[in-house]
């Protein structure tokens, strides 16, 4: 088990001629993931990287039987790119685009309502089950098959829980990045509700940073509904109000969304916060063993 | 990206927003002659800078005759207005806006933006109008009224009234209430923008609504995909930090702090949690900058040139966490940048992820002064101390 996405994933990537895409897709085919096709319009017929093209995401799932697929097309056409997945009947799509305007993501997230789709992102490093199936841009290698869930909004700042997991012994499950943007697809709830199912996870690591509340939300998932250990550690205690750390969603604006009023959320609902993301590797491996 | 109040209100007039007459100028006797054009007993002249607070800073004042507006137009234009939202330079004054004179009635306050928690386009209104709307916020919610906007059916009629009846307006301005709203949510999809504010809207002594002043930003990356060309030239680098400027020629997120300890870091939340451990270890960040992912040896060096650009800098702290960025490649555009540019503070270099030892041993056979650490906890007690060490004689005495 693990969550979302196993070795029996079948990925097809959009925007997989491009250079980013051919760069990515080649590193998770090296990583054993199932890739199983790629879709670039008016490319239809011809193979790519050893897998086929497709002119549409339709076509390619009728062919394919793809169930994921992993977006890397330029932010103006990205949206584009995220409904016709659903649309074809997708079930987890990735979308590492970082740059979508914002109103856009309004309209795709009203779109994809009552859908069975996990849209994760966009904007960011995509979503890995350790020796299974990689999909996105994360480095494969400081990854290991284990029993501890992760979630974050960044992405190098997650390779660094990644490798203290690893480093500790306790390798991962399931690791999601949700991306940096203030409208984004699975939120951490999502995905501490399916942790909280995943009978392969034992505790979980959250990742967030300043601006909106979604980690004051899973503040009050965990109190609620968690019964495994939870870590957090939230970025930008020093980030000043009002500017953009460089991701879209990343500000403090009307005095909301400050890391500190984060921190105090979670340590209210029980959970175990970090205040250096140092510590994260060994405050998990005490709580999961302990 | 942030507008001029003048540029907002053309927006706004675009779309049946009422605005004050008036005109932007950018010499003391273009003002007069505004004021003259404009006619009545009265005039408002405003300073245009990116900033909130121009009138507690003096840059808004009412004046009643030309030659005041003038005079006061020559005070303004040229200098720097330092506003509790600014640094302590200020931003330019480069233009003024002159308009008429009006008799306020009531002052409102109206909002749009994008609601993260409900992912829709909500308004916010408040009878508290012409003052801080955090404050209002913070200590009386009861005054903000919210309408969460459908992005399918778009902003409704009774969505209007309800703020209107709400803000205590009549049935009389029912009508001026929901023109003005529907033009600004127009605006807002047709421009992008990520938030709207009037404050104060004012229902003047004749009974009409009016957009006294206006703030308006637009979706950074609605302009960065090419659809905003119009606004993208309505944008004034004078009103920007500099360096940050510079930073994003060069592909570059880099924002100024007022620490001492440069950071240079590949992405966005892991720079921030580096800024952070700087802290935890009693030192103080000069600046946020992010390398990004598909950095090269060149933009490494200008990271660099960019740090030091700041006299402040006593020491950098480079955190690098290989991914898809090689450690060796970031080695080398350290070593090259060092040399080219002749760094002359404490550089402490945390390395992690692909080809890592080949970075450690580039930086170790280079001969440079380059300090070494094992992680992120380290580097941040390394570079602490190292800046400590490196503080100017002298300094402890300064007044």
């Amino acid at each position: 088990m693990s969550i979302l996405v196993d070795e029996h994933t079948r990925v097809l990537v959009q925007g997989a001629t491009g250079r980013q895409g051919s760069f990515h897709t080649e590193q998770s085919i090296a990583y054993g993931t199932q890739v199983v096709g790629g879709v670039t319009p008016g490319r239809g017929g011809e193979r790519h990287l050893d897998r086929p093209l497709f002119d549409t995401v339709r076509e390619a799932v009728a062919e394919t039987g793809a169930d994921a697929s992993v977006i890397y097309v330029p932010a103006a056409y990205a949206p584009d790119a995220i409904l016709e997945a659903a649309d074809a009947g997708i079930r987890v799509i990735a979308c590492i685009t970082e740059g979508i305007p914002v109103l856009d993501m309004l309209h795709v997230k009203e779109a994809l309502r009552g859908q069975a789709v996990y849209l994760i992102g966009p904007n960011c490093p995509g979503i890995i089950t350790p020796e299974a199936c990689k999909i996105g841009i994360m480095p494969g290698h400081i990854h290991r098959r284990g029993r501890i869930g992760i979630v974050s909004r960044s992405g190098t700042l997650t390779y660094e829980a990644v490798k203290q997991t690893t480093d500790a012994g306790l390798g991962q499950s399931t690791c999601v990045g949700i991306g940096g943007d203030p409208i984004q697809g699975v939120s951490f709830v999502d995905c501490l509700e399916h942790f909280e199912a995943d009978p392969e996870t034992d505790g979980v690591v959250m990742v967030g940073e300043i601006g909106g509340n979604a980690e004051e939300e899973a503040a009050a998932y965990v109190r609620a509904h968690m019964s495994k250990p939870v870590v957090a550690y939230i970025a930008g205690v020093t980030a000043p109000a009002g500017k953009r750390m460089g991701h879209a969603g990343a500000i403090i604006s009307g005095g909301q969304g400050t890391a500190e009023g984060k921190f105090a959320a979670l340590e209210e609902a029980g959970v175990a916060t970090v205040r250096s993301p140092t510590e994260i590797g060994a405050r998990i491996q005490a709580l999961v063993s302990g | 990206m942030n507008l001029h109040e003048f540029q907002a209100k053309h927006l706004f007039a675009a779309q049946g927003v009422p605005i004050p007459r008036g005109y932007v100028v950018r010499s003391s006797a273009e003002a007069r002659e505004a004021a003259e054009r404009l006619g009545g007993e009265a005039w408002v002249v405003k300073a245009q800078v990116h900033a909130g607070g121009r009138g507690h800073a003096g840059g808004v004042r009412v004046l009643e005759d030309p030659e005041g507006v003038e005079r006061y137009a020559d005070t303004l234009l040229g200098e720097r207005l330092v506003t509790h939202q600014t640094d302590g330079r200020g931003q330019p004054v480069r233009a003024v806006l002159v308009e008429e004179g009006v008799a306020i009635e009531r002052e409102l306050y109206l909002g749009v933006l994008v609601d993260r928690a409900s992912q829709r386009v909500v308004f916010m209104a408040s009878d508290a109008g012409g003052v801080d709307i955090e404050e209002i916020a913070a200590e009386e919610p009861e005054r903000i009224h919210t309408a969460c906007v459908h992005p399918a059916a778009g902003l409704q009629p009774y969505q209007c009234r309800q703020l209107g009846f709400a803000l205590g307006l009549g049935k009389a301005h029912m009508g001026a209430l929901t023109r003005v709203m529907q033009g600004l949510y127009r605006l807002f999809l047709e421009r992008d923008l990520s938030l709207v504010e009037v404050n104060p809207l004012i229902v003047t002594g004749e009974g009409r609504l009016l957009a006294l002043d206006a703030k308006v930003t637009v979706d950074d990356n609605a302009v960065e995909v090419g659809r905003q060309a119009e606004i993208q030239d309505m944008r004034d680098l004078s009103q920007e930090e500099e360096t940050e400027v510079r930073a994003a020629e060069h592909h570059l997120n880099y924002i100024t702090l007022d620490g001492n300890i440069g950071c240079m870091v590949n992405g966005a939340g892991l720079a921030m949690a580096t800024m952070d451990v700087i802290k935890l270890h009693g030192g103080a960040p000069a600046n946020f900058l992010d390398v990004g992912g598909g950095t090269d040896a060149e933009r490494v060096a200008e990271a660099f040139k960019i740090i030091l650009s700041s006299p402040a800098v006593a020491g950098i702290l480079v955190n690098i966490f290989g991914g898809i960025v090689r450690c060796d490649m970031i080695a080398e555009g350290i070593v090259s940048a060092v040399r080219e540019i002749g760094v002359e503070v404490p550089v402490v270099v945390r390395l992690e992820g692909t080809n890592v030892e080949q970075g450690k041993r580039i930086l170790a056979d280079s001969g440079l002064d380059v300090i070494p650490a094992d992680d992120l906890a380290d580097a941040a007690a390394r570079i602490v101390a190292a800046v400590g060490q490196s503080e100017p004689e002298g300094s402890e005495s300064r007044p």
